[in-house]
């Protein structure tokens, strides 16, 4: 997509248009995403200044250009999971065009929710719930209906947990109109959408996060200096509280999940190396369908790739730990009794390293 | 003593033939646990773990000949809620379900449909239960536990086997442990195991193992400052957890400012539970509480 090519688009369609980023992320127009041009020239123009944008980190590679709406009223349409209530929510608020999330905090009373039973969907009386409530104009009622019926089909059809028109608005020739949306997808779905699937823009993703996801490992990256390596979502989380509670941030969040083997625990191990911010290693391994023993030789042949001078604590506990603790005698790695033991340990050893 | 399984439970296990499925089955058979059954469609008439459990095709005729009560669900995700519903139609009044990455929609539906069927489901993404010395159901190892006075309900897997172990070695031990998932829908909720444990008469202390996500800790909260008479203890993992990044379990992410462990952590306080800094802490904080 070239800045030429917005010109004649613009062109084509004549009058005002919109340029807006393509990015995946909200808060396009805040960050200047989003611009409003009178004249093919200023399209191009504009165009050329939003293709060289990053918005929050993501370069912005696309635009799409679309004709200006003459805008008289904003709404916002949205439909989500509500986990508390176990079920979808449908949310509409006569405050659309800005953050949702904003006008939920300040101005609660603008926002109505109606709770949709997942047996029996979205139905027509709801949705006339929330056109009533909004104060939508009667004329738009059942253009609304159908819409917000729409909305709710491509919710469900598609597995999403997300899926918003905002802004939907009426037009100063009085037609209620969807200007722009987003959707966010279930990952646990993906498997019944190869379509959607295949939509995933690799280049929007962290390239340690999408090398960590073919090795069915799960890793966020995170700012502090200390790496960690552990078994189970919950653990990890916990590995890292007690890495802050004594002294130190910890680098990543890294769960290898159940019954890892040793090469996928070297991948994971070189991984956390690759961070340039780590100071000291920490593994936390509480043995179950894990084997500790399988851990320790993925710590080996990662250790055997790339041996560098970071400084490593290891805690392993339960299905084969004499083995691994056996097999760990051989690289030079401080072992470590309990998780606080193992975080004290890390935490000083990153300081220690620090201070070189 | 035990609350949702003990010495009579009497398992099927769903998906049996499958890797998983046939390792803990045999974990969970030499533990103690009654394995009746098994069922995997299109393996009926066969035995499996050296001729000592038959295999169905179908929860129904399984239930039919064996009298099983309970089942445990290893399938992989795009047939566990399929296996769920068979259990529920079938007449299983407890369905543990250990199977990960379950799509949400689907499990709005079976919830749905289970409360008006009157079954009771534990997990998705549920590490499964444990009664020390009576019966295991699902993949909490065995020995990392004894027989106690402690009711545990986690959302987590292996950090409830952190706190087990934890209290062993400070020779304390647990009623039973419920692992209840760490999906964002589930079938039993931290209140719904608070509820059995306070009328548990072999139980006479709560630890709770919640995590950032949803508000479930802050429903637990206000139920146990209504309800809950026994001393509870609680770690609740993840708050150095960025907002907006999934961490792990799908149900551990905070998302529009509702889902922190500091607002989790300062509601159980404000109820009366004693809430500790990291695992660890667990044992000495109810040996505390008498």
């Amino acid at each position: 997509m070239t800045a030429h090519e917005a010109k004649s688009i613009a062109r084509e369609l004549g009058g005002p248009v919109v340029i807006k980023a393509q990015v995946l992320v909200g808060g396009r127009g805040k960050a200047g995403g989003i611009r409003l041009v009178h004249t093919p020239e200023e399209a191009e123009e504009a165009a050329r200044q939003i293709l060289g944008m990053q918005i929050k980190g993501l370069p912005v590679r696309k635009v799409l250009v679309d004709e200006a709406a003459e805008i008289r009223s904003e709404i916002y349409l949205g439909v989500t999971n509500d986990r508390a209530a176990r079920c979808p929510v449908m949310i509409a608020s006569a405050e659309g065009g800005i953050d949702i999330e904003e006008v939920a905090r300040t101005l609660p009373d603008k926002i109505v929710r109606v709770h949709i039973d997942p047996l029996l969907g979205l139905r027509e009386y709801q949705a006339r719930y929330l056109a009533v409530t909004i104060e939508l104009p009667r004329g738009h009622w059942r253009d609304f209906i159908d819409m917000a019926c729409g909305l709710y089909g491509v919710f469900t059809n598609s597995d999403a947990t997300l899926a918003e028109i905002n802004p939907l608005v009426i037009t100063e020739d009085n037609r209620l109109m969807a200007l722009d949306g987003k959707m966010v997808l279930d990952d646990n779905a993906l498997f019944r959408h190869l379509d959607l699937a295949e939509m995933r823009d690799l280049d929007e993703e962290a390239p340690t996060e999408r090398e960590a996801r073919r090795y069915g490992l799960s890793y966020v990256k995170l700012d502090g200096t200390i790496g960690c390596m552990v078994n189970g979502a919950g653990l990890a989380m916990a590995t890292m509280d007690v890495i802050k509670l004594f002294g130190a941030e910890p680098a990543n969040f890294l769960d290898i999940g159940g019954g890892a083997g040793a090469e996928k625990v070297a991948v994971a191990l070189n991984l956390i190396l690759r961070d340039a911010n780590v100071k000291a290693v920490m593994f936390n391994i509480f043995g179950g369908i894990t084997r500790c023993d399988e851990v320790a030789r993925g710590i080996l042949t990662a250790l055997d790739e790339s041996k560098g001078d970071i400084p490593m604590v290891a805690r392993l506990v339960g299905t084969n730990e004499d083995e691994g603790h056996k097999l760990l005698a051989k690289a030079d790695m401080i072992m470590a009794t309990s998780l606080a033991d193992a975080a004290q340990k890390a935490v000083a050893l990153a300081v220690e390293s620090q201070l070189q | 003593m035990s609350i949702l399984i003990n010495k009579d439970t009497r398992l099927i296990v769903q998906g049996i033939t499958g890797r998983e499925g046939i390792f803990h089955t045999s974990r969970m058979m030499d533990y103690g646990t009654q394995v009746v059954a098994g069922v995997t469609p299109g393996k009926g008439g066969e035995w499996v773990l050296e001729g000592k459990v038959p295999v169905f095709d179908t929860v129904h005729r399984a239930v039919e000949i064996t009298g099983a009560n309970t089942s445990v669900i290893f399938v992989p995700a795009r047939f566990a809620t399929d296996a769920v519903l068979e259990a529920t139609d079938a007449g299983i009044a407890l369905i543990v379900c250990i199977t990960e990455g379950i799509p949400i929609r689907d499990m709005m539906k079976v919830r749905k449909y289970l409360d008006q069927q009157g079954s009771r489901l534990v997990g998705p993404n549920s590490p499964g239960l444990l009664s020390p010395g009576e019966c295991k159901v699902g993949i909490i190892p065995g020995h990392i536990t004894q027989p106690g006075n402690i009711g545990v309900v986690s959302r987590s897997g292996t950090l409830t086997y952190e706190v087990l172990y934890a209290l062993k070695l400070q020779a304390m031990g647990v009623s039973t442990c419920v692992g209840i998932g760490g999906d964002p829908i589930n079938g039993t909720s931290f209140i719904d195991v608070l509820g059995m444990f306070e009328v548990d008469a072999h139980t006479d202390k709560i630890v709770l193992i919640g995590e950032i996500g949803g508000t479930d800790e802050e429903r637990a909260a206000e139920y146990i400052s209504d309800n809950i008479t026994k001393p509870v203890v609680a770690f609740i993992a993840g708050s150095t957890a960025p907002p907006g990044k999934r961490m792990g379990h799908a149900g551990a992410i905070v998302e529009g400012g509702a889902g922190l462990a500091a607002d989790k952590i300062a509601a159980l306080e404000y109820a009366g539970v004693a809430v500790v800094e990291y695992p660890e802490k667990i044992p000495s904080k109810c040996g505390e509480l008498a």
